[in-house]
């Protein structure tokens, strides 16, 4: 195996069509116009020697190497900066050039370190390469006097030499080493859109500055690496480089963080993983990434990963390290020995969003045809379950409609409930260079979230509206939209079906929708959100990006729909640039659902109650598969509790901590004979499981990830799973000690199987994928190339369905003893409930989870910034720091729920979606004190887990 | 308690800089220049008042102040003598005159006397390359200088 290889062409591709002739060194080349020569000449094959210019950043033209000589024109140009033209004769080697370029690279060298050997760059450095592409032999300046390269100059310090900075835990900054190409400033500017770095001071004092002169890690940068990528020497390096050396292969894989599903190449020296680099060529990100996807892979390999399976008799004994076999055989007769004392419905499964669609196809098949019920669900249930239900209703399919690439011809964004530069990194970078080039932005959310202004980036209007409001704000844009007659006749009378359309145009009509009309339930000022209706409306192509602020409420799915009816209102569906799409939070969320983890359909979405689709996989598989839907993960616990539900088998999710009402959670998994859960850690629901089956990362197994725009991309083993097991191969044993007869030997069966009986999936095969890199389902013989944009001529459904939207407020309401509003959302550096990245580095940006409140609200309750405070709400209560801050309007509070000590869901409720019991995460009545620390359940709790986790043989061999 | 006040003094003055000048066609070098005219050099805790309000980043305005020399990040003495070093000056003896002024003050280039009186900058080029060497003292220019010339300057600002 060797590196994937990568050809930097330079600079940007052109997009234009129009195409242009010229020659360089006697080759005819035929480029879009608008390409630099640079690029031009690479393309011919021919490589322009060069340091300021990579193709990530747009062309500089300040290191003067990459000169040309062009017949008719005087002087030596740059061939980053200078555009080819029609007949154009170039010359990239003259006598002329040699010397120019021989005379720039001793100035450079004259100023660098000359220790290459010992360097970390050593064998992947631009520079080295660039002294040796223009034979380079001798530097007549010599190395003494100024420079930046050596700490003490004669008997002096030397001013002008500055330590290395270590701050940041993944990658260093040399400035020794640095030659002030401003690859990393553009990187910073360009690609991510932070702003974080800049080019102190001018002439031979320039260098490279975070913020104000400071270090990396107090500055606003975001460790998404960009720069450390763009850096041709070894002054932004890798510290993994440093530790280890050189990659000697790579593989390409996606990334197993959020819905974005970058594209990484894994590069390895042997199976030890040296860096994660985005791959230019993966269509999620292009070439970008963030500090999760590129730097957070640390935890694979922590100590507190669980290496072998575990059995225990009672969830207060400790635990006790067994085979595999030992451990499938136990699991098996537990299963069917509760099954015969307590029913066929008695047990049940949770499938992974984090795992691949492989795995998560034969978990469900498991549970259906092993298990013979339909009691299957996954954790979308608590995430876009609402997005699944709304868009299927309105357009026919369960997801978004376009791809990632669309946002670059968009013209007006609305964000609701999602805050893409936190949850979302890489397509918020997207979406950010979007809104540089002019694009306008809405944001609906009750939080100041980092898009409503950053440098270079500020919302044309944002409405911050109070939690739990939003169906009433989205229908009171329809409102407008419709009574100001900026609806799309045309596309609706086309695309949709007429008359329900007339019939919701009149109910969004009424005067009771108006902004006016409902300002003091939302909170959002009529004029503003008048204003953003007429924008969308008439400001192009019309995008609408959202996250589980809109499903995690007891109204999500009617959000979604109303969302739906925005998008067909102004026909903003259906091309590039426009659509609904909403941002999954996991990396195979979208995935699990395809897979069939709910408990009332088949894979692709098809309902079990029909018969047709039942009776494809009962004949493969050779069952009868139960055509009542089955038990949702909240009817799994209600059912624990009454006593009917007794055995769970869990992979790859963590539902005590990331479910809602943590004490329900607890008391249905205690009421369990049989809880069974797969994960890489002894996560919080392995407090009360009674086996352990060790998981394996993604970097150790194969399979495919569906990201957020349908694209199922491949996931590639780089090492050898170091529990023995990747999980679809546990998931067979544990099936095979069930007695089924499965016999896959790689992944890629499992997928012929999905696409046999799948009509979504018909044409995706490994063969296929290897192919064409990725492809987004549909993928069958109608949409042999899968599909982009989906309902380009028609929706899936047929005709667009327009939906009644009544804004019903949720039963949740605050009140004398709980007055504020908690709503709850994520941060970059950590990850869902944490299990991954509070395992990393990461917890050097975000080491527990704060409580957002206004300094108003503040002052009223006496609390100070920092200060331990008491959160309470109907449910339950508990304690973390206080952050003062104008981000959140008064009446609201904002955690996020990465720790599991901070337990935010011991206090939100059990109110939930009317349609998919999605739970209203993002609303809760709750009250603040001042407290002295945590509270009596946290430290209950604490205890409990401290407990729960011991493990015998590791006790012993300790003593 | 006094140093709260400056502070807050310099929150509300930089504010109704940036306020009144944000408007401006490339706002960024007026407002740095009404900053260091009204307080004699341009603050660090400015500089992200100044990226807030134009919505920049700290880092773009920290560049961009760290670019021009004539941006002070501390406050210079109550004169400030700048002494031409391009190539006519020199060739016409500048250096003499700058080992000169450097030795009355007591101080290097960029360095300010203990007692705040001068603040001693070399500059490439006053443009009066005619009258070389050349020097300003204060904002007005002088040509022709030699010992005496420079001596004098000097007792005008009474070192």
């Amino acid at each position: 195996m060797l590196l994937v290889p990568e050809t930097d062409f330079g600079t940007p591709a052109s997009r234009a069509e129009k195409l242009v002739t010229l020659t360089i060194d006697g080759r005819e080349i035929t480029v879009p116009e608008g390409t630099s020569i640079m690029r031009a000449s690479m393309e011919a094959g021919i490589q322009v020697p060069k340091l300021c210019a990579t193709d990530m950043v747009d062309a500089f033209g300040s290191c003067r190497l990459c000169l040309i000589e062009i017949d008719g024109r005087n002087g030596t140009p740059a061939s980053c900066t200078t555009p080819v033209v029609p007949g154009l004769v170039v010359h990239t080697q003259t006598a002329r050039l040699k010397d120019i370029r021989k005379g720039v690279m001793e100035l450079y060298i004259s100023d660098h370190p000359l220790d290459c050997l010992t360097c970390a760059a050593n064998g992947d450095c631009e520079l080295q390469d660039m002294a040796g592409a223009v034979g380079l032999r001798d530097v007549r300046y010599g190395y003494d006097g100024d420079n930046h390269v050596k700490a003490r100059d004669g008997d002096g310090t030397n001013a002008r030499w500055m330590p290395k900075d270590e701050s940041n835990p993944y990658f260093t900054y040399d400035p020794s080493k640095c030659i002030v190409c401003s690859r990393c400033v553009r990187a910073c500017e360009e690609v991510q859109g932070t702003f974080a770095l800049t080019i102190e001071g001018r002439g031979f004092d320039s260098r490279v500055s975070p913020g104000q002169h400071e270090d990396f890690l107090s500055s606003e940068c975001v460790s998404c690496g960009a720069c450390v990528q763009a850096c041709p020497t070894a002054t932004l390096t890798e510290k993994s480089v440093i530790a280890i050396g050189q990659p000697e292969h790579s593989v390409v894989t996606t990334c197993a963080y959020c819905g974005v599903g970058c594209s990484f190449k894994a590069e390895m020296r042997g199976e030890e993983l040296v860096r994660m680099v985005p791959w230019k060529d993966g269509q999620a990100n292009r070439g970008h990434s963030c500090v999760k996807g590129r730097f957070a892979y640390g935890y694979s390999t922590h100590k507190e990963r669980i290496l072998n399976p575990m059995i225990r008799e009672k969830v207060t004994d400790p635990w006790r390290e067994v085979s595999w076999e030992e451990a499938l055989a136990h699991t098996a007769a537990e299963f069917r020995r509760i099954q015969y004392q307590y029913g066929r419905e008695s047990i049940g499964g949770i499938t992974s969003s984090r795992c691949t669609n492989e795995e998560t196809y034969l978990v469900q098949k498991l549970i259906r045809a092993g298990f013979r019920n339909n009691n299957v669900d996954t954790c979308a249930r608590v995430c876009h379950s609402p997005t699944g239900y709304g868009l299927g209703q309105a357009f026919g399919t369960s997801a978004g409609t376009q791809n990632f690439d669309s946002v670059e011809q968009t013209d007006v964004v609305i964000v609701i409930g999602a805050n893409p530069t936190d949850g979302h990194p890489v397509f918020g970078s997207r979406l950010k260079k979007r809104l540089r080039q002019g694009a306008k932005l809405i944001v609906i959310d009750p939080r100041r979230i980092d898009l409503v202004r950053s440098p270079h980036v500020e919302a044309a209007f944002h409405l911050p509206l109070r939690p739990g409001t939003n169906v009433a704000v989205v229908t009171a844009l329809a409102h407008v939209i419709v009574t100001e007659g900026l609806c799309d006749e045309n596309f609706i009378r086309t695309r949709c079906d007429w008359s329900e359309f007339e019939d919701w145009a009149g109910f969004v009509s009424e005067e009771r929708h108006s902004p006016e009309a409902t300002e003091a339930l939302t909170g959002v000022p009529a004029d503003a959100l008048r204003g953003a209706a007429r924008l969308f409306a008439t400001g192009g192509n019309g995008s609408i990006y959202y996250g589980l602020g809109v499903t995690e409420h007891s109204q999500g799915s009617t959000t979604v729909m109303a969302i739906a009816n925005l998008a067909m209102a102004t026909g903003n569906i259906g091309r590039p640039g426009v659509g609904v799409n909403p941002l999954r939070g996991q990396n195979n969320v979208q995935g699990s659902c395809d897979m069939g983890s709910f408990p009332h359909e088949l894979p692709g979405y098809r309902h079990v109650s029909d018969d047709a689709t039942r009776d494809i996989f009962e004949k493969l598989w050779g069952v009868t598969i139960s055509d009542e839907p089955g038990l949702r993960i909240p009817n799994m616990l209600d059912a624990a509790v009454d006593g009917s539900f007794k055995g769970l088998y869990i992979q790859g999710e963590d539902i005590l901590q990331s479910d809602p009402d943590t004490k329900h959670v607890a008391a249905g998994l205690a009421a369990m004979e049989c809880v069974v859960v797969q994960d890489l850690f002894l996560n919080e629901t392995a407090n009360y499981a009674h086996v352990f089956l060790p998981g394996s990362t993604f970097l150790e197994k194969d399979g495919t990830f569906t990201n957020a725009e349908r694209r199922i991309n491949r996931v590639r083993k780089v090492m050898t799973p170091r529990n023995g097991y990747a999980d679809w191969e546990v998931t067979q044993n544990l099936a095979r000690a069930m007695g089924l007869s499965w016999t896959y030997t790689h992944p890629s069966q499992i997928m012929d199987e999905i696409a046999a009986t799948t009509p979504s999936f018909a044409k995706v095969s490994y063969a296929y994928l290897e192919e064409k890199g990725s492809v987004q389902w549909p993928c069958n013989e109608a949409a042999p190339e899968g599909s982009p944009i989906m309902h380009v001529d028609g929706f899936v459904r047929g005709k667009g369905k327009f939906i009644r939207t009544e804004y019903v407020a949720t039963d949740e309401k605050t009140g004398p003893r709980f007055p504020l509003l908690l709503t709850t959302g994520r941060i970059l550096s950590q990850y869902n409930v944490g299990a991954q990245t509070r395992r990393t580095e990461n917890v050097v940006w975000h080491e527990e989870d704060r409580l957002e409140i206004h300094p108003h609200d503040a002052e009223l309750r006496g609390i100070r910034d920092g200060d331990w405070v008491r959160l309470a709400s109907r449910s339950g209560d508990t304690t973390l720091r206080a952050l003062i801050t104008d981000r959140v309007a008064t009446g609201v509070v904002y955690t996020t729920f990465h720790h599991p000590t901070t337990q935010a869901n011991v206090i939100t409720t059990d109110f939930s979606d009317w349609a998919t019991n999605c739970p209203e995460y993002k609303v809760t009545a709750v009250q603040i004190s001042p407290s002295n620390g945590p509270s009596e359940w946290q430290a209950e709790y604490e205890d409990q887990a401290r407990q729960s986790r011991r493990i015998a043989a590791k006790l012993e061999a300790a003593e | 308690m006094d140093r709260h006040h400056v502070s807050s003094d310099l929150a509300t003055s930089v504010a109704e800089i940036v306020s009144d000048m944000k408007h401006l066609e490339g706002p960024l070098l007026p407002i740095l220049h009404a900053v260091q005219h009204a307080f004699g050099h341009v603050p660090n805790e400015a500089v992200p008042m100044i990226a807030t309000g134009l919505n920049l980043s700290r880092a773009e305005v920290h560049g961009v102040v760290t670019f021009y020399h004539d941006y002070r990040s501390l406050p210079a003495g109550r004169h400030v003598l700048k002494l031409c070093r391009a190539e006519a000056c020199q060739a016409m003896g500048g250096d003499r005159l700058g080992d000169r002024a450097k030795n009355r003050l007591g101080i290097d280039f960029h360095q300010t006397t203990a007692d705040g009186a001068v603040t001693l900058e070399p500059v490439f080029c006053l443009g009066l390359c005619s009258t070389a060497p050349a020097a300003m003292l204060d904002g007005a220019v002088h040509g022709r200088l030699d010992t005496e010339g420079l001596d004098t300057l000097l007792a005008e600002v009474g070192a």
